[in-house]
Protein backbone atom coordinates (compact mmCIF):
# COMPACT_ATOMS: atom_id res chain seq x y z
CA UNK A 1 0.00 0.00 0.00
CA UNK A 2 1.30 3.45 -0.63
CA UNK A 3 1.86 5.63 2.41
CA UNK A 4 0.56 9.25 3.23
CA UNK A 5 2.67 11.62 0.83
CA UNK A 6 2.73 13.94 4.06
CA UNK A 7 4.83 11.80 6.01
CA UNK A 8 7.63 14.34 6.13
CA UNK A 9 9.95 16.01 8.45
CA UNK A 10 8.42 17.42 11.67
CA UNK A 11 9.60 20.72 11.89
CA UNK A 12 8.98 20.79 15.53
CA UNK A 13 10.68 17.69 16.34
CA UNK A 14 13.16 19.45 19.04
CA UNK A 15 10.68 21.70 19.88
CA UNK A 16 9.84 22.00 23.43
CA UNK A 17 6.74 21.14 23.19
CA UNK A 18 4.42 19.38 25.70
CA UNK A 19 3.42 15.49 24.46
CA UNK A 20 0.13 15.47 22.65
CA UNK A 21 -2.41 12.11 23.31
CA UNK A 22 -5.59 12.05 21.14
CA UNK A 23 -7.95 9.73 23.09
CA UNK A 24 -8.82 9.66 26.78
CA UNK A 25 -10.16 5.81 26.77
CA UNK A 26 -7.80 2.89 28.72
CA UNK A 27 -5.14 3.92 26.59
CA UNK A 28 -4.93 7.72 26.41
CA UNK A 29 -5.44 7.81 29.95
CA UNK A 30 -2.77 5.87 31.18
CA UNK A 31 -0.63 7.07 28.26
CA UNK A 32 -1.02 10.66 29.67
CA UNK A 33 -0.48 9.40 33.72
CA UNK A 34 2.64 7.58 32.99
CA UNK A 35 3.59 10.98 31.31
CA UNK A 36 2.83 13.27 33.92
CA UNK A 37 4.78 10.96 36.36
CA UNK A 38 7.47 11.62 34.58
CA UNK A 39 7.06 15.38 35.15
CA UNK A 40 6.02 15.77 31.58
CA UNK A 41 2.41 17.37 31.37
CA UNK A 42 0.67 15.91 28.36
CA UNK A 43 -2.53 17.73 26.37
CA UNK A 44 -5.29 15.81 26.57
CA UNK A 45 -7.80 15.26 23.59
CA UNK A 46 -10.90 13.80 22.91
CA UNK A 47 -13.98 14.00 21.20
CA UNK A 48 -16.59 13.41 24.15
CA UNK A 49 -17.46 15.20 27.02
CA UNK A 50 -15.77 12.90 29.28
CA UNK A 51 -12.53 10.93 30.04
CA UNK A 52 -13.19 6.72 29.67
CA UNK A 53 -13.74 5.87 26.06
CA UNK A 54 -16.53 3.92 24.64
CA UNK A 55 -15.51 0.97 27.33
CA UNK A 56 -15.90 2.93 30.45
CA UNK A 57 -17.80 5.88 28.65
CA UNK A 58 -19.15 7.91 31.99
CA UNK A 59 -23.09 8.58 32.09
CA UNK A 60 -23.99 12.36 32.14
CA UNK A 61 -24.34 14.43 35.57
CA UNK A 62 -27.72 13.28 37.02
CA UNK A 63 -27.35 9.49 36.91
CA UNK A 64 -27.25 7.93 39.59
CA UNK A 65 -26.44 4.10 38.99
CA UNK A 66 -23.28 3.07 40.27
CA UNK A 67 -20.35 1.38 38.66
CA UNK A 68 -21.04 -2.14 39.52
CA UNK A 69 -24.72 -1.66 38.00
CA UNK A 70 -23.27 0.27 35.18
CA UNK A 71 -20.13 -2.09 34.38
CA UNK A 72 -20.80 -5.45 36.01
CA UNK A 73 -17.65 -7.55 36.71
CA UNK A 74 -15.51 -4.44 34.81
CA UNK A 75 -16.86 -2.20 37.64
CA UNK A 76 -13.33 -1.93 39.46
CA UNK A 77 -11.63 -1.81 36.25
CA UNK A 78 -13.55 1.19 34.85
CA UNK A 79 -13.82 3.04 38.56
CA UNK A 80 -9.62 2.73 38.61
CA UNK A 81 -9.22 4.65 35.02
CA UNK A 82 -11.83 7.14 35.94
CA UNK A 83 -10.00 7.62 39.50
CA UNK A 84 -6.90 7.73 37.54
CA UNK A 85 -7.93 10.40 35.40
CA UNK A 86 -9.65 12.56 38.35
CA UNK A 87 -6.56 12.44 40.19
CA UNK A 88 -5.03 14.48 37.04
CA UNK A 89 -7.11 16.24 35.08
CA UNK A 90 -6.46 19.66 36.72
CA UNK A 91 -2.55 19.01 36.04
CA UNK A 92 -2.81 18.29 32.53
CA UNK A 93 -4.09 20.30 29.65
CA UNK A 94 -7.15 18.24 29.41
CA UNK A 95 -9.46 19.38 26.22
CA UNK A 96 -12.98 17.66 26.19
CA UNK A 97 -15.05 17.85 23.33
CA UNK A 98 -12.23 19.02 21.00
CA UNK A 99 -12.56 16.92 17.21
CA UNK A 100 -8.88 16.22 15.48
CA UNK A 101 -10.04 16.86 12.42
CA UNK A 102 -6.67 16.53 10.39
CA UNK A 103 -2.89 15.84 10.75
CA UNK A 104 0.01 17.27 8.87
CA UNK A 105 3.52 17.15 9.89
CA UNK A 106 3.82 18.64 13.55
CA UNK A 107 0.54 19.81 13.06
CA UNK A 108 -2.89 19.15 14.23
CA UNK A 109 -6.13 20.70 13.16
CA UNK A 110 -8.42 20.95 16.24
CA UNK A 111 -12.31 21.63 16.05
CA UNK A 112 -14.51 22.49 19.28
CA UNK A 113 -17.50 24.47 19.20
CA UNK A 114 -17.38 26.01 16.16
CA UNK A 115 -14.16 27.21 16.41
CA UNK A 116 -10.72 25.89 14.91
CA UNK A 117 -7.31 25.46 15.99
CA UNK A 118 -4.15 24.50 15.01
CA UNK A 119 -1.65 22.83 17.46
CA UNK A 120 1.79 22.31 17.09
CA UNK A 121 3.39 19.24 18.27
CA UNK A 122 6.36 17.46 18.86
CA UNK A 123 5.18 14.12 19.71
CA UNK A 124 1.82 12.28 19.51
CA UNK A 125 0.43 9.48 20.67
CA UNK A 126 -2.58 8.06 19.42
CA UNK A 127 -5.27 6.56 21.29
CA UNK A 128 -8.30 6.94 19.13
CA UNK A 129 -10.37 3.77 19.80
CA UNK A 130 -12.72 1.63 18.11
CA UNK A 131 -16.10 0.74 16.21
CA UNK A 132 -18.06 -1.63 15.27
CA UNK A 133 -17.28 -3.83 12.51
CA UNK A 134 -21.05 -4.61 10.62
CA UNK A 135 -22.24 -6.56 7.71
CA UNK A 136 -24.95 -5.18 5.64
CA UNK A 137 -28.48 -6.72 5.38
CA UNK A 138 -31.70 -6.49 3.32
CA UNK A 139 -33.63 -4.02 5.77
CA UNK A 140 -30.55 -2.64 7.67
CA UNK A 141 -31.28 0.83 7.17
CA UNK A 142 -34.68 0.64 9.17
CA UNK A 143 -35.02 2.28 12.68
CA UNK A 144 -34.34 -0.09 15.35
CA UNK A 145 -31.04 -1.84 13.83
CA UNK A 146 -28.31 -0.12 16.21
CA UNK A 147 -24.63 -1.83 16.43
CA UNK A 148 -23.68 -3.32 19.18
CA UNK A 149 -21.58 -1.03 20.61
CA UNK A 150 -24.21 1.48 19.95
CA UNK A 151 -26.37 -0.66 21.75
CA UNK A 152 -24.07 -0.63 25.06
CA UNK A 153 -23.93 2.85 24.46
CA UNK A 154 -27.25 3.80 24.78
CA UNK A 155 -28.08 1.24 28.40
CA UNK A 156 -24.83 2.53 29.82
CA UNK A 157 -24.86 6.17 29.48
CA UNK A 158 -28.98 6.95 28.77
CA UNK A 159 -30.10 3.97 30.76
CA UNK A 160 -32.56 2.97 27.62
CA UNK A 161 -32.74 0.16 25.41
CA UNK A 162 -32.92 0.02 21.46
CA UNK A 163 -36.26 -1.73 21.69
CA UNK A 164 -38.62 -3.52 23.52
CA UNK A 165 -37.38 -7.06 22.19
CA UNK A 166 -34.17 -7.26 20.92
CA UNK A 167 -32.16 -9.59 18.63
CA UNK A 168 -28.79 -9.43 19.44
CA UNK A 169 -27.05 -10.86 16.26
CA UNK A 170 -23.12 -10.96 15.26
CA UNK A 171 -20.85 -12.78 16.89
CA UNK A 172 -17.48 -11.70 18.96
CA UNK A 173 -17.62 -11.19 23.03
CA UNK A 174 -19.18 -8.35 22.92
CA UNK A 175 -22.76 -10.08 21.56
CA UNK A 176 -23.04 -12.08 24.88
CA UNK A 177 -21.42 -9.50 27.47
CA UNK A 178 -24.54 -7.16 25.53
CA UNK A 179 -27.01 -9.47 25.99
CA UNK A 180 -25.89 -9.96 29.19
CA UNK A 181 -26.25 -6.47 30.08
CA UNK A 182 -29.66 -6.36 28.61
CA UNK A 183 -30.61 -9.26 30.55
CA UNK A 184 -29.77 -7.64 33.92
CA UNK A 185 -31.26 -3.96 33.12
CA UNK A 186 -34.39 -5.32 32.56
CA UNK A 187 -34.20 -5.44 28.77
CA UNK A 188 -36.50 -7.85 26.45
CA UNK A 189 -34.28 -10.20 24.30
CA UNK A 190 -35.90 -11.64 21.83
CA UNK A 191 -33.09 -13.70 20.84
CA UNK A 192 -29.24 -13.91 20.44
CA UNK A 193 -28.12 -15.59 17.02
CA UNK A 194 -24.25 -16.44 17.11
CA UNK A 195 -23.20 -16.59 13.60
CA UNK A 196 -20.10 -18.81 14.82
CA UNK A 197 -20.76 -22.60 15.83
CA UNK A 198 -20.06 -23.54 19.24
CA UNK A 199 -17.56 -26.37 17.94
CA UNK A 200 -15.57 -23.17 16.61
CA UNK A 201 -15.45 -21.54 20.04
CA UNK A 202 -14.87 -24.76 21.89
CA UNK A 203 -11.86 -25.72 19.94
CA UNK A 204 -9.90 -22.92 21.14
CA UNK A 205 -10.58 -23.80 24.67
CA UNK A 206 -6.80 -24.06 25.54
CA UNK A 207 -5.70 -20.49 24.41
CA UNK A 208 -9.02 -18.75 25.98
CA UNK A 209 -7.92 -20.67 29.49
CA UNK A 210 -4.82 -18.76 29.51
CA UNK A 211 -6.94 -16.21 30.36
CA UNK A 212 -9.51 -17.79 33.48
CA UNK A 213 -11.40 -15.08 34.69
CA UNK A 214 -11.74 -13.90 31.14
CA UNK A 215 -12.93 -17.23 29.88
CA UNK A 216 -15.18 -17.55 32.84
CA UNK A 217 -16.93 -14.21 33.14
CA UNK A 218 -17.70 -15.37 29.41
CA UNK A 219 -18.73 -18.00 30.28
CA UNK A 220 -20.96 -17.19 32.74
CA UNK A 221 -22.69 -14.45 30.35
CA UNK A 222 -23.57 -17.18 27.87
CA UNK A 223 -24.94 -19.36 31.02
CA UNK A 224 -26.65 -17.00 32.68
CA UNK A 225 -28.52 -16.06 29.40
CA UNK A 226 -29.70 -20.05 28.90
CA UNK A 227 -30.90 -20.26 32.63
CA UNK A 228 -32.97 -17.09 31.30
CA UNK A 229 -34.90 -18.94 28.57
CA UNK A 230 -33.39 -16.43 26.26
CA UNK A 231 -33.58 -17.59 22.84
CA UNK A 232 -29.63 -18.71 21.59
CA UNK A 233 -28.67 -20.01 18.16
CA UNK A 234 -25.12 -20.42 17.69
CA UNK A 235 -23.65 -21.06 13.87
CA UNK A 236 -26.92 -19.51 12.18
CA UNK A 237 -26.64 -16.73 9.47
CA UNK A 238 -28.72 -14.07 9.28
CA UNK A 239 -31.03 -13.42 5.88
CA UNK A 240 -32.51 -10.13 6.63
CA UNK A 241 -34.21 -7.33 9.35
CA UNK A 242 -38.23 -7.26 8.49
CA UNK A 243 -40.22 -4.52 8.86
CA UNK A 244 -41.89 -1.86 7.15
CA UNK A 245 -40.85 1.69 8.47
CA UNK A 246 -39.81 0.23 11.16
CA UNK A 247 -38.24 -3.06 12.99
CA UNK A 248 -40.24 -5.74 12.86
CA UNK A 249 -38.29 -9.17 12.81
CA UNK A 250 -34.99 -10.83 12.02
CA UNK A 251 -35.14 -13.55 9.71
CA UNK A 252 -32.21 -16.02 9.98
CA UNK A 253 -30.84 -19.47 8.63
CA UNK A 254 -29.94 -22.43 11.49
CA UNK A 255 -26.93 -24.47 11.12
CA UNK A 256 -29.18 -26.71 9.39
CA UNK A 257 -30.24 -24.80 6.69
CA UNK A 258 -33.65 -24.02 7.82
CA UNK A 259 -35.06 -20.19 7.68
CA UNK A 260 -36.15 -19.26 10.83
CA UNK A 261 -38.28 -16.11 12.24
CA UNK A 262 -37.38 -14.08 15.39
CA UNK A 263 -39.80 -11.59 15.76
CA UNK A 264 -38.21 -8.22 17.27
CA UNK A 265 -38.59 -4.59 17.58
CA UNK A 266 -35.03 -3.88 17.24
CA UNK A 267 -31.98 -5.20 16.52
CA UNK A 268 -28.02 -4.84 17.79
CA UNK A 269 -25.68 -6.11 14.92
CA UNK A 270 -21.84 -5.99 14.98
CA UNK A 271 -19.20 -8.58 14.21
CA UNK A 272 -15.86 -7.56 16.57
CA UNK A 273 -14.41 -4.20 15.80
CA UNK A 274 -12.74 -2.05 13.17
CA UNK A 275 -9.99 0.35 14.47
CA UNK A 276 -10.33 4.15 13.96
CA UNK A 277 -7.30 4.93 12.22
CA UNK A 278 -7.60 7.65 10.22
CA UNK A 279 -5.28 10.33 12.37
CA UNK A 280 -2.59 7.41 11.90
CA UNK A 281 -2.90 7.36 8.05
CA UNK A 282 -3.15 11.20 7.80
CA UNK A 283 0.45 11.06 10.23
CA UNK A 284 2.26 8.77 7.52
CA UNK A 285 1.68 5.92 9.29
CA UNK A 286 1.73 2.64 7.25
CA UNK A 287 -0.66 0.22 7.59
CA UNK A 288 -0.71 -3.58 7.95
CA UNK A 289 -3.28 -6.56 7.25
CA UNK A 290 -4.03 -8.84 10.23
CA UNK A 291 -5.47 -11.42 8.98
CA UNK A 292 -6.72 -13.21 12.03
CA UNK A 293 -9.02 -10.13 12.48
CA UNK A 294 -9.27 -9.68 8.90
CA UNK A 295 -8.40 -5.84 9.69
CA UNK A 296 -6.32 -3.38 8.87
CA UNK A 297 -4.90 -1.79 11.38
CA UNK A 298 -1.52 1.36 12.09
CA UNK A 299 1.35 -0.70 11.96
CA UNK A 300 3.49 -0.43 15.55
CA UNK A 301 5.91 -2.38 17.40
CA UNK A 302 5.03 -3.62 20.63
CA UNK A 303 6.50 -0.59 22.48
CA UNK A 304 4.13 1.86 20.69
CA UNK A 305 6.85 2.89 18.03
CA UNK A 306 5.79 3.50 14.50
CA UNK A 307 7.72 4.03 11.42
CA UNK A 308 6.93 8.13 11.52
CA UNK A 309 9.52 9.42 14.34
CA UNK A 310 7.55 11.28 17.35
CA UNK A 311 4.33 9.29 16.38
CA UNK A 312 3.01 6.32 18.78
CA UNK A 313 0.41 4.40 18.70
CA UNK A 314 -2.02 2.61 21.94
CA UNK A 315 -5.32 0.90 21.82
CA UNK A 316 -7.52 -0.77 20.05
CA UNK A 317 -7.23 2.35 17.37
CA UNK A 318 -3.59 -0.14 15.77
CA UNK A 319 -5.50 -3.24 16.10
CA UNK A 320 -8.28 -4.85 18.71
CA UNK A 321 -6.55 -6.09 21.40
CA UNK A 322 -9.48 -5.13 24.09
CA UNK A 323 -9.73 -2.62 27.05
CA UNK A 324 -6.71 -4.30 29.21
CA UNK A 325 -4.53 -4.26 26.40
CA UNK A 326 -4.81 -0.78 25.81
CA UNK A 327 -4.39 0.17 29.48
CA UNK A 328 -1.02 -1.59 29.25
CA UNK A 329 -0.16 -0.16 25.48
CA UNK A 330 -0.87 3.30 26.61
CA UNK A 331 1.88 3.26 29.26
CA UNK A 332 4.63 1.52 27.29
CA UNK A 333 3.71 4.05 24.84
CA UNK A 334 4.22 6.67 26.85
CA UNK A 335 7.07 5.06 28.14
CA UNK A 336 8.87 4.89 24.55
CA UNK A 337 8.33 8.34 23.65
CA UNK A 338 9.73 9.57 26.96
CA UNK A 339 12.85 7.16 26.55
CA UNK A 340 12.71 8.96 22.83
CA UNK A 341 12.86 12.53 25.05
CA UNK A 342 16.70 10.94 26.38
CA UNK A 343 14.39 10.43 30.03
CA UNK A 344 15.78 7.87 32.41
CA UNK A 345 12.81 5.17 32.43
CA UNK A 346 12.30 2.76 35.00
CA UNK A 347 13.50 -0.52 33.36
CA UNK A 348 11.38 -3.19 35.76
CA UNK A 349 8.46 -1.20 35.31
CA UNK A 350 8.75 -1.48 31.05
CA UNK A 351 9.39 -4.88 31.11
CA UNK A 352 6.60 -5.84 33.72
CA UNK A 353 4.29 -3.93 30.66
CA UNK A 354 6.12 -5.77 27.66
CA UNK A 355 5.72 -8.94 30.53
CA UNK A 356 1.93 -8.35 30.53
CA UNK A 357 1.04 -7.25 27.16
CA UNK A 358 3.06 -10.40 25.94
CA UNK A 359 0.63 -12.47 28.45
CA UNK A 360 -2.23 -11.59 26.65
CA UNK A 361 -1.69 -12.22 23.25
CA UNK A 362 -2.07 -15.77 23.15
CA UNK A 363 -5.65 -15.16 24.82
CA UNK A 364 -6.24 -12.72 22.01
CA UNK A 365 -5.30 -15.05 19.44
CA UNK A 366 -7.54 -17.39 20.25
CA UNK A 367 -10.54 -15.06 20.82
CA UNK A 368 -9.96 -13.97 17.13
CA UNK A 369 -9.67 -17.69 16.11
CA UNK A 370 -12.97 -18.26 18.22
CA UNK A 371 -15.17 -16.11 16.91
CA UNK A 372 -14.13 -15.79 13.05
CA UNK A 373 -15.51 -12.47 10.65
CA UNK A 374 -17.76 -14.58 8.66
CA UNK A 375 -16.48 -13.05 5.53
CA UNK A 376 -18.65 -15.10 3.17
CA UNK A 377 -21.79 -14.07 4.63
CA UNK A 378 -20.74 -10.35 3.30
CA UNK A 379 -18.95 -11.11 0.46
CA UNK A 380 -23.02 -12.75 -0.51
CA UNK A 381 -24.56 -9.92 0.04
CA UNK A 382 -27.48 -9.62 -2.50
CA UNK A 383 -27.12 -6.99 -5.84
CA UNK A 384 -30.31 -5.30 -4.10
CA UNK A 385 -29.08 -4.79 -0.58
CA UNK A 386 -27.71 -1.39 0.29
CA UNK A 387 -24.00 -1.52 1.52
CA UNK A 388 -23.06 2.67 1.61
CA UNK A 389 -25.68 3.62 3.59
CA UNK A 390 -24.58 7.62 3.37
CA UNK A 391 -24.79 7.56 -0.51
CA UNK A 392 -27.14 4.69 -1.13
CA UNK A 393 -24.62 2.40 -2.68
CA UNK A 394 -25.81 -0.93 -3.64
CA UNK A 395 -24.15 -4.52 -3.51
CA UNK A 396 -24.69 -4.74 -7.17
CA UNK A 397 -23.55 -1.40 -8.16
CA UNK A 398 -20.18 -1.98 -6.01
CA UNK A 399 -19.70 -5.58 -8.47
CA UNK A 400 -20.74 -3.35 -10.96
CA UNK A 401 -17.77 -1.08 -10.25
CA UNK A 402 -15.21 -3.92 -10.44
CA UNK A 403 -16.39 -6.34 -13.37
CA UNK A 404 -14.11 -6.48 -16.65
CA UNK A 405 -12.82 -3.31 -17.25
CA UNK A 406 -13.32 -1.72 -14.07
CA UNK A 407 -11.48 -1.27 -10.20
CA UNK A 408 -9.21 -3.43 -9.31
CA UNK A 409 -8.70 -2.30 -5.69
CA UNK A 410 -11.81 -0.76 -3.28
CA UNK A 411 -10.88 3.30 -3.54
CA UNK A 412 -10.66 2.85 -7.61
CA UNK A 413 -14.40 1.20 -7.10
CA UNK A 414 -14.82 4.26 -4.90
CA UNK A 415 -14.54 6.68 -7.85
CA UNK A 416 -16.52 4.49 -9.65
CA UNK A 417 -19.88 3.64 -7.34
CA UNK A 418 -19.33 6.78 -4.55
CA UNK A 419 -19.74 3.75 -2.36
CA UNK A 420 -17.86 5.35 0.97
CA UNK A 421 -18.00 8.92 -0.45
CA UNK A 422 -20.49 10.23 2.31
CA UNK A 423 -20.60 11.49 5.71
CA UNK A 424 -19.41 8.38 7.40
CA UNK A 425 -16.29 8.14 4.69
CA UNK A 426 -16.52 4.05 4.87
CA UNK A 427 -16.37 3.90 8.59
CA UNK A 428 -19.82 1.88 8.62
CA UNK A 429 -19.39 0.16 4.74
CA UNK A 430 -15.74 -0.49 4.28
CA UNK A 431 -14.98 -4.61 5.64
CA UNK A 432 -17.86 -5.46 3.97
CA UNK A 433 -17.02 -3.77 0.36
CA UNK A 434 -14.03 -4.80 0.60
CA UNK A 435 -15.22 -8.36 0.93
CA UNK A 436 -17.66 -8.15 -1.71
CA UNK A 437 -15.17 -6.81 -4.19
CA UNK A 438 -12.40 -9.52 -3.26
CA UNK A 439 -14.94 -12.05 -4.09
CA UNK A 440 -16.09 -10.28 -7.21
CA UNK A 441 -12.33 -10.40 -8.27
CA UNK A 442 -11.52 -13.66 -6.98
CA UNK A 443 -8.75 -11.97 -5.04
CA UNK A 444 -8.03 -12.35 -1.47
CA UNK A 445 -9.05 -9.10 0.82
CA UNK A 446 -5.96 -7.56 1.40
CA UNK A 447 -5.05 -7.55 -2.22
CA UNK A 448 -8.23 -5.17 -2.80
CA UNK A 449 -6.60 -2.47 0.05
CA UNK A 450 -8.61 -0.04 2.26
CA UNK A 451 -10.68 2.99 1.91
CA UNK A 452 -7.95 5.56 2.67
CA UNK A 453 -8.98 8.36 4.84
CA UNK A 454 -8.55 12.25 4.38
CA UNK A 455 -9.28 15.23 6.03
CA UNK A 456 -11.56 16.31 7.74
CA UNK A 457 -11.76 12.72 9.04
CA UNK A 458 -15.36 13.70 10.10
CA UNK A 459 -17.90 16.22 8.74
CA UNK A 460 -16.90 19.96 10.04
CA UNK A 461 -19.53 23.04 10.35
CA UNK A 462 -18.44 24.61 7.36
CA UNK A 463 -18.63 27.82 9.17
CA UNK A 464 -16.00 27.14 11.64
CA UNK A 465 -14.05 30.20 12.78
CA UNK A 466 -9.99 29.67 13.04
CA UNK A 467 -8.77 31.25 16.17
CA UNK A 468 -6.30 34.24 15.44
CA UNK B 1 -49.68 4.98 19.34
CA UNK B 2 -46.56 5.08 21.04
CA UNK B 3 -44.04 5.50 18.18
CA UNK B 4 -41.20 5.31 20.20
CA UNK B 5 -37.86 3.08 18.91
CA UNK B 6 -35.94 3.50 22.52
CA UNK B 7 -37.45 2.01 25.62
CA UNK B 8 -36.56 4.26 29.14
CA UNK B 9 -35.12 1.09 31.96
CA UNK B 10 -34.06 3.31 34.88
CA UNK B 11 -32.90 6.41 35.99
CA UNK B 12 -36.09 8.23 35.49
CA UNK B 13 -36.80 10.52 37.99
CA UNK B 14 -34.65 13.05 36.24
CA UNK B 15 -36.02 16.83 35.74
CA UNK B 16 -38.19 17.31 32.40
CA UNK B 17 -36.92 19.81 29.84
CA UNK B 18 -39.48 20.78 26.92
CA UNK B 19 -37.49 21.45 23.49
CA UNK B 20 -39.74 21.42 20.41
CA UNK B 21 -39.78 18.57 17.97
CA UNK B 22 -41.07 19.97 14.08
CA UNK B 23 -43.11 22.96 16.30
CA UNK B 24 -44.50 20.66 18.32
CA UNK B 25 -43.74 21.28 22.38
CA UNK B 26 -42.42 17.91 23.76
CA UNK B 27 -40.48 17.02 26.64
CA UNK B 28 -37.66 14.50 27.48
CA UNK B 29 -35.28 14.17 30.16
CA UNK B 30 -32.32 16.54 31.65
CA UNK B 31 -28.83 14.77 30.83
CA UNK B 32 -30.91 12.99 27.49
CA UNK B 33 -29.13 13.32 24.49
CA UNK B 34 -30.69 14.51 21.13
CA UNK B 35 -31.16 10.91 19.99
CA UNK B 36 -32.84 9.70 23.30
CA UNK B 37 -34.92 12.61 23.27
CA UNK B 38 -36.32 11.72 20.11
CA UNK B 39 -36.40 8.61 19.37
CA UNK B 40 -37.95 7.57 23.07
CA UNK B 41 -40.89 9.51 21.31
CA UNK B 42 -40.01 9.15 17.40
CA UNK B 43 -40.03 6.85 15.04
CA UNK B 44 -37.17 8.39 12.84
CA UNK B 45 -34.44 11.25 13.23
CA UNK B 46 -34.59 11.85 9.43
CA UNK B 47 -34.80 10.52 5.61
CA UNK B 48 -32.67 9.31 3.88
CA UNK B 49 -31.76 11.77 1.47
CA UNK B 50 -32.29 9.46 -1.67
CA UNK B 51 -35.56 8.03 -0.72
CA UNK B 52 -35.00 4.71 0.61
CA UNK B 53 -36.94 5.86 3.93
CA UNK B 54 -36.47 6.95 7.47
CA UNK B 55 -32.83 6.59 9.25
CA UNK B 56 -32.74 6.63 12.91
CA UNK B 57 -29.27 6.75 13.35
CA UNK B 58 -26.71 3.59 14.16
CA UNK B 59 -23.35 3.85 16.08
CA UNK B 60 -24.69 6.27 18.92
CA UNK B 61 -20.76 7.23 19.06
CA UNK B 62 -20.57 10.23 16.50
CA UNK B 63 -18.60 7.86 13.72
CA UNK B 64 -21.51 6.80 11.58
CA UNK B 65 -22.78 10.46 11.00
CA UNK B 66 -26.79 8.62 10.76
CA UNK B 67 -28.63 11.06 13.01
CA UNK B 68 -27.89 13.90 11.94
CA UNK B 69 -30.86 16.67 12.54
CA UNK B 70 -31.53 20.13 12.09
CA UNK B 71 -31.07 22.36 15.46
CA UNK B 72 -32.99 26.08 14.52
CA UNK B 73 -29.54 28.29 14.94
CA UNK B 74 -26.99 25.73 15.14
CA UNK B 75 -28.19 23.83 11.49
CA UNK B 76 -27.18 19.95 11.44
CA UNK B 77 -25.93 18.17 14.23
CA UNK B 78 -25.32 14.54 14.99
CA UNK B 79 -28.11 13.77 17.72
CA UNK B 80 -26.17 11.42 19.31
CA UNK B 81 -23.26 13.67 20.58
CA UNK B 82 -25.43 16.66 21.35
CA UNK B 83 -26.87 16.84 24.80
CA UNK B 84 -30.40 18.36 25.18
CA UNK B 85 -31.03 21.66 26.04
CA UNK B 86 -34.25 23.29 26.89
CA UNK B 87 -36.42 24.88 24.47
CA UNK B 88 -34.21 23.56 21.74
CA UNK B 89 -36.18 23.50 18.38
CA UNK B 90 -35.22 20.35 16.11
CA UNK B 91 -36.62 19.70 12.81
CA UNK B 92 -36.44 15.92 11.60
CA UNK B 93 -34.73 16.30 8.16
CA UNK B 94 -37.19 15.51 5.00
CA UNK B 95 -36.22 14.70 2.03
CA UNK B 96 -35.16 17.20 -0.55
CA UNK B 97 -37.67 16.12 -3.14
CA UNK B 98 -40.84 17.00 -0.29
Amino acid sequence: MPTDALCTANPHAAADLPPVIVGAGPAGVRAAEALLAAGLAPILIDEGAAAGGRIYQRQPPGFTRDAATLHGTEAGKATALHTAFDAIAARIDWRPGTLVWAVRPGELHLHRDGRAETLPFRDLILATGAMDRLIPLPGWTLPGVFSLGGAQIALKTQAVAIGRQVAFVGTGPLLWLLAHQYRKAGGGIAAVIDTTPSATKRRQILGLLTQPGMLARGLSYMLGLRRAGVRIVEGAMPEAILGEGRVQGLRWRDARGRVQESVCDAVAMGWHLRPEAQLAELAGVPFRFNPRQRNWEPDKDPTGRTAVPGVYLAGDGAGIEGADAAEIAGARAALSLLQDRGRAVDAGLLAALDRRAGAMLAFRHALDAAFPFPHALAAGIADDVMVCRCEAITAGELRAAVDPGGAMEINRAKAFSRLGMGRCQGRVCAPAAAEIIAARLGAPVEAVGRLRAQAPVKPLPAAARSTP
Amino acid sequence: MNQAIFTRLAETGRPRIAFTLDSRPVEALAGDTLLTAILTQAASVRESEFGDGPRAGLCLMGACQECWVMLDGHGPVRACTTPLEAGMAVRLRRRHAD
